[in-house]
């Protein structure tokens, strides 16, 4: 599944490896060329993911290749022990967590789990947690306060399952009952949204003292399609919708949603896990860094204000709004 | 978001406007308009609770006069200046105010019930769906810190579609805003009374709505996360025809009880009382 804007770099970066293959017969010498086509392929990048228009950025923040959480898990945490079960009704694959280690710092894993192939897909239902995620991902946390540990919590969901038994099961309840709590828990919590943060599915385990966001990760109340089909009445109006929705990163900080980009390497997280990764991490550090050094009052007293700070009407910021749309 | 899609609602103000019958939404009885509203809009043959005006809200459940309105400024803003397929938001919201005399979803102040004084936040599905809203999570959450400051137990009102896409992921946040301000009633030994109307679905059911110290619904009002067609068109098969009602809430655990319109008052009396060691 190639991207049609991504065209362009996906064919340089086919002639470089048949280059290089060639290369390897040590009569043969390509070197020039491929130093001329990788200077190239860097520039195309760059041009290209400068310009991404947010429907452009829904597509990467899907892509298959990009990094998912048994990646970050595998790649960035130095140790991870999987806890499992709601202790109420099932082991939801949707969302899983546990004991991890990041650097040197024990921290309490919760995030959203997407397949690589169908069959993984299948087994984590797409990413889509049913109540029992959430349930399952209130209780860590309760017992990441228990010990004093942190929580990072990593967002990458389509949204919460619809499905008959999850509504049996509570659905809404359970993102509620995470909302209430999370915003009482009384250690460090830092959300990171990855690829795609769908609606309550993603702030259900997204509450959070600090929020990240990669750059080409994007966040929304409903997902692009779902917005055209209601609003515009054509699914296929999604780019209009993902444009009006203000679903990127960048628009995100603007509107004080979320406390930092981590930057994403030229050519998106789907080319390179490790520059990703190095750079989440630092990142993460800081943060759980930052946050270490406040007492659980303080704390609460802090994401308190900043959550309910959000939405209410701000002259100044209208402004700002206003002027950067000008822009 | 399902309050775009309620299938009868076209062939219902088709009826409407030709005389003085209302179909129920529920049986699609025709019944006369005045006994229709006698009746406090439930219907005489199957006992459908349709909607009311947060005003019909008011006089049902709080003493006559006491009822003081809190932050009545309190309107939508407009933060992603979006617009859709049918114009700008801004004019949308604005032909609500006009057509409602509401400025956002939600009423809230403080009154009595029975000589009890409460605070109370009633929405109204009138205004663009009872969509959550900026304004709408702002009167909500000062509500709770009202409550909070007076010691007043807090009765929230719901009926609504969900979050208000119009307002992105603003109306998304609202959700974890309101459950922060009744998480802090919680800790200080508060009530919060959540009473379910018809209907209350998405991102209100997601927040504010489930997590009464007592959740209430009027019988066979429509309460769950996902649209019903959403759901279908996932697991490509049909729902059974008591799903997501208050009755089948209530068999799975999810709300205290069920109140028929006429009782909601007196139940609320009793349930004040008692916290109140009467």
């Amino acid at each position: 599944m190639d991207l049609e804007f991504e065209k362009e770099i996906v064919e340089v970066e086919r002639r470089i490896a048949e280059l290089n293959r060639l290369n390897a017969d040590p009569k043969a010498n390509f070197d020039a060329e491929i130093a001329e086509l990788t200077k190239k392929l860097e520039a195309l990048r760059r041009s290209v993911y400068a310009g991404l228009s947010p429907w452009q950025t829904v597509q990467i923040a899907r892509h298959k290749d990009r990094p998912l959480l048994q990646d970050y898990i595998a790649g960035m945490f130095r140790e991870f022990i999987e806890l499992h079960g709601d202790r109420c009704y099932a082991d939801d694959r949707g969302i899983i967590g546990g004991f991890a280690r990041l650097d040197k710092r024990r921290v309490m894993l919760i995030g959203h789990q997407k397949g690589r192939t169908v069959e993984e897909n299948i087994k984590a239902n797409f990413g889509m947690a049913n109540p029992d995620g959430y349930r399952k991902a209130l209780r860590l946390m309760k017992l990441a306060e228990k010990y004093g540990l942190p929580v990072v919590t990593l967002i990458d969901t389509p949204g919460a399952y619809p499905g008959m038994e999850a509504e049996a099961r509570g659905q809404a309840e359970a993102i509620a009952r995470n909302l209430t709590e999370m915003s009482a828990l009384e250690v460090p919590v830092v959300a990171v949204i990855t690829g795609e943060g769908g609606s309550g599915g993603a702030i259900g385990i997204g509450v959070g003292d600090a929020v990240l966001m990669l750059s080409n990760a994007i966040y929304s109340v409903i997902s692009p399609e779902g917005c055209a089909s209601i609003l515009w009445r054509d699914g296929s109006q999604a780019p209009r919708a993902a444009e009006a929705l203000k679903l990127t990163a960048p628009s995100l900080l603007e509107l004080g949603i979320i406390d930092e980009i981590v930057p994403e390497p030229p050519g998106g997280a789907h080319r390179d896990h490790k520059a990703v990764m190095a750079a989440l991490r630092d990142a993460l550090l800081r943060h759980l860094r930052a946050l270490a050094s406040l007492s659980p009052r303080k704390l609460v007293e802090r994401r308190y204000e900043k959550y309910t700070r959000m939405g209410r009407r701000d002259a100044r910021a209208e402004r700002r709004a206003r002027r950067h749309e000008k822009r | 978001m399902g309050w775009f899609n309620l299938k009868s609602q076209s062939e219902r103000r088709q009826v409407e406007r030709e005389d003085l019958w209302t179909v129920c939404p529920g049986c699609k009885a025709h019944v006369f308009r005045e006994e229709w509203s006698k009746g406090l809009n439930v219907c005489p043959k199957c006992g459908f609770h349709d909607r009311i005006t947060f005003q019909q809200r008011i006089d049902l459940l709080i003493d006559g006069g006491t009822f003081d309105e809190l932050n009545a400024h309190i309107g939508t803003s407009d933060p992603l200046r979006f617009s859709d397929a049918k114009g700008p938001y801004a004019e949308k919201s604005a032909a609500a105010q006009k057509e409602t005399g509401m400025r956002e979803a939600v009423v809230t102040g403080r009154g009595r019930i029975h000589g009890t004084p409460v605070v109370v936040a009633i929405m109204d599905f009138r205004f663009l769906g009872g969509s959550l809203g900026s304004g709408t999570g702002e009167k909500i959450l000062l509500s709770a810190e009202y409550a909070l400051k007076h010691r007043l137990p807090c009765v929230i009102v719901s009926a609504s579609g969900g979050a208000r896409m119009h307002e992105g992921i603003l109306s998304l946040m609202q959700m974890a805003k309101t459950c922060a301000g009744l998480s802090r009633l919680h800790r200080a030994g508060v009530p919060y009374i959540s009473i379910l109307t018809h209907p209350t679905t998405g991102g209100v059911s997601a927040s504010y709505a489930m997590v009464g110290d007592v959740n209430i619904a009027e019988p066979g009002v429509m309460i769950g996360f996902a649209g019903r067609r959403v759901i279908e068109q996932t697991i490509k098969q049909k729902l059974p025809d008591d799903f997501q009602t208050a009755e089948y809430l209530l068999a799975h655990g999810f709300i205290d009880c069920i109140a028929k319109r006429a009782e909601m008052k007196d139940l609320l009396h009793r349930i004040l009382a008692y916290w109140n060691r009467k």
